[in-house]
């Protein structure tokens, strides 16, 4: 071929230590153990030390927020890509792990951490009841469904004037000190993370992932998706309820702005920035969005602008996500090749 | 008496609110969630046009149309075109396109109950003992006159008769020569100057606030899903329903539940009848 031009393309090499499939590895050295080790250890060790490196309290609240969101993301990025079921409503877990949070504390005097155990519990198993119904529902009749249940939810309280109404439920013990709120929610972040990558490693997350791309195939292989789904909601919401109830905890108030939408835009948005489907990735996208929309606080709406167009964006341009193209970079050798 | 007419105009008002969600969804299969945020723009450049710019109402009515459209399709046109069949991601984005117009619009000082149009008539004629105002009647007329336009445009024109081709099979369509992407830049234009529009005639009666983005979104929604997503004759049956049912609400309960209404009417049609009052059986297969 003399045409002239001198076409090329990239080729991409996985290193060597990768063996045939995703996640089995051979280490032959230390070297190689650290290259794998590496990307796990500066999270878990970031996330630890980032209370410490950070004296101001105002910043220090912030990485408890971050964390709130990042077990929010998790969940939509479980529910909607290995489950199938795209949830715009993560506002309606923290809404109801909040509230049922405030009441056992206010009303029943839980202790905090009892409170926020109970309420997870309790609170997953009230989202899966309620979300039962829908579950037949499909993509956008899911995501439809689950945007309303929220306002639904945030409209009612106000209509019928109940669990404080307007006011919210006020005087919420704060957990015992400091350090152990900011440890704890850091701590149930990396144990969910951590978790989670697991969970979809093995036979279940297999199921599910099929009930997401194949649910005819499954029902045919003799499974009720109907339970496998409730399932799934069950642990995702329950998470969700997690992050409301400790939310609850550290302002020391529930309110119908729990219900926001900011609780189910923002994880979404670090879900698509962050990588979807990675699990790792809507925590990083966390990490970034967070403190960003918080130094953008002083412009007020213009922060919901910023980031809903950094969202349109990347779903529009670059829908795989910083993790999935950092994951490439980082395992696969690349160059270009003359053809 | 008075339930029976406020309860018409109500129901006229949630069905122009829909027309444009219903005509984009049924043609290109787009689910529009920055709906609500196209009609509040457009009354917000009616109103700058009107006062800023110091032109005459109608002409400030035309352009703040004709602006919308442009807006509806160059979104079209430019983002989602990229991303289009992928339900999730179309979901997504123009959710994000909606917060990014409210939020901006917001951040740009349009905010409180300061901006108001002018009624295009005043005054008010008794019906029945009750008196209504000429331009909810003119709302109730140019509704009944929009619906028949549109079902006039959608069966004798040359565009409509492709727009609907493309809506109830896109790949004959293509094979007849239509192309897909035109129409539905087309559909999104069309789609966005009905949501202007029916802004037109609505904002009149009330202020133009932000915050009704979000409610003209969700009713036009419930609209749709009730009677059946992509379905006319559903949707202004839907409309008439949930239009009803919101004013018996607003009677006999308070008017805090009206927005309950339309949120639980959207929760019970979905899980009791997903396809909606008059969907087909195909539509069930798709959502459930």
């Amino acid at each position: 071929m003399t045409t002239g031009t001198h076409q090329r393309r990239k080729e991409r090499i996985d290193r060597g230590i990768k063996v045939r499939t995703e996640g089995i590895y051979a280490l032959m050295s230390w070297r190689e153990l650290v290259y794998l080790i590496m990307p796990r250890f500066v999270i878990i060790v970031g996330l630890l030390v980032a209370p410490l490196m950070i004296p101001d309290m105002y910043w220090q609240r912030v990485i408890s927020i971050v964390c709130i969101y990042a077990l929010l993301a998790l969940s939509f990025d479980f529910l909607a890509h290995q489950v199938g079921l795209v949830s715009l409503g993560g506002a309606f877990f923290v809404g109801v792990g909040g509230y049922l949070s405030a009441v056992l504390n206010s009303v029943f005097g839980f202790a905090a951490l009892l409170s926020i155990a109970v309420a997870t519990l309790i609170g997953g198993i009230v989202c899966t009841l309620l979300l039962l119904p829908c579950l037949p529902l499909r993509g956008v009749y899911f995501a439809i469904v689950t945007l309303m249940y929220p306002l639904f939810m945030a409209r009612a309280i106000e209509a019928l004037d109940i669990l404080g109404g307007t006011d919210g439920i006020m005087g919420i013990d704060s957990l015992p000190s400091a350090w152990m709120e900011q440890y704890f929610i850091i701590g149930m972040l990396l144990l969910f993370l951590f978790g989670m990558r697991r969970l979809v490693n093995t036979d279940l997350g297999l199921v599910l992932r099929a009930v997401k791309d194949n649910d005819q195939a499954v029902r045919a292989s003799g499974m009720n998706i109907t339970s496998y789904k409730a399932l799934a909601v069950f642990i995702a919401s329950a998470i969700g309820c997690f992050a409301g109830a400790s939310l609850v905890h550290i302002y020391m108030w529930a309110g119908i702005s729990t219900f926001a939408l900011d609780f189910s835009v923002l994880p979404i948005a670090a879900t698509v920035i962050g990588g979807s489907g990675t699990l790792v990735g809507p925590v990083i996208g966390c990490l970034i969005l967070v403190p960003v929309s918080e130094l953008l606080r002083d412009f007020g709406t213009l922060r919901i602008v910023f980031y809903s167009l950094i969202l349109l964006a990347f779903v529009v341009f670059r829908s795989e996500g910083l993790m999935v193209y950092g994951q490439r970079k980082y395992h696969q050798i690349e160059r270009w090749k003359k053809i | 008496m008075d339930i029976i007419i406020y309860g018409t105009i109500n129901s006229v008002a949630l069905a122009l609110y829909a027309l444009g969600f219903a005509l984009v969804y049924g043609i290109s299969r787009l689910p529009n969630f920055a709906h609500g945020a196209l009609y509040v723009l457009s009354g917000f450049v009616a109103w700058s046009a009107l006062n800023i710019l110091g032109i005459n109402y109608l002409l400030s009515i035309l352009l703040a149309i004709a602006v919308t459209a442009i807006v509806g399709s160059v979104i079209y046109q430019f983002f989602l075109i990229r991303i289009r069949g992928m339900e999730i991601s179309e979901i997504i984005a123009t959710y994000a396109i909606a917060l990014a117009i409210l939020e901006g619009l917001r951040w740009g000082g349009f905010k409180g109950m300061t901006y108001t149009l002018p009624p295009f008539i005043e005054g008010s004629a008794a019906i029945g003992g009750i008196s209504v105002d000429y331009q909810r009647l003119l709302t109730v007329g140019v509704g009944a006159a929009l619906v028949a336009f549109l079902w006039l445009f959608t069966h004798k024109t040359r565009i409509g008769l492709a727009l609907r081709g493309m809506a109830q099979d896109e790949r004959a369509a293509l094979m007849l020569g239509i192309d897909s992407d035109v129409m539905a830049v087309v559909a999104m234009g069309l789609g966005s100057s009905l949501a202007a529009l029916s802004a037109m005639l609505l904002l009149p009666l009330g202020n133009i606030v932000v915050e009704s983005g979000y409610n003209v979104l969700i009713l036009a929604i419930a609209v749709c899903i009730v009677g059946g997503l992509g379905s006319w004759a559903g949707a202004v049956l839907a409309a008439f329903i949930i239009g009803f049912a919101q004013i018996l609400t607003a009677v006999y309960l308070g008017s805090h539940y009206q927005m309950v209404v339309a949120l639980l009417a959207i929760i019970l049609t979905l899980i009791f009848k997903p396809s909606g009052i008059f969907g087909q059986q195909k539509e069930l297969e798709e959502r459930v």
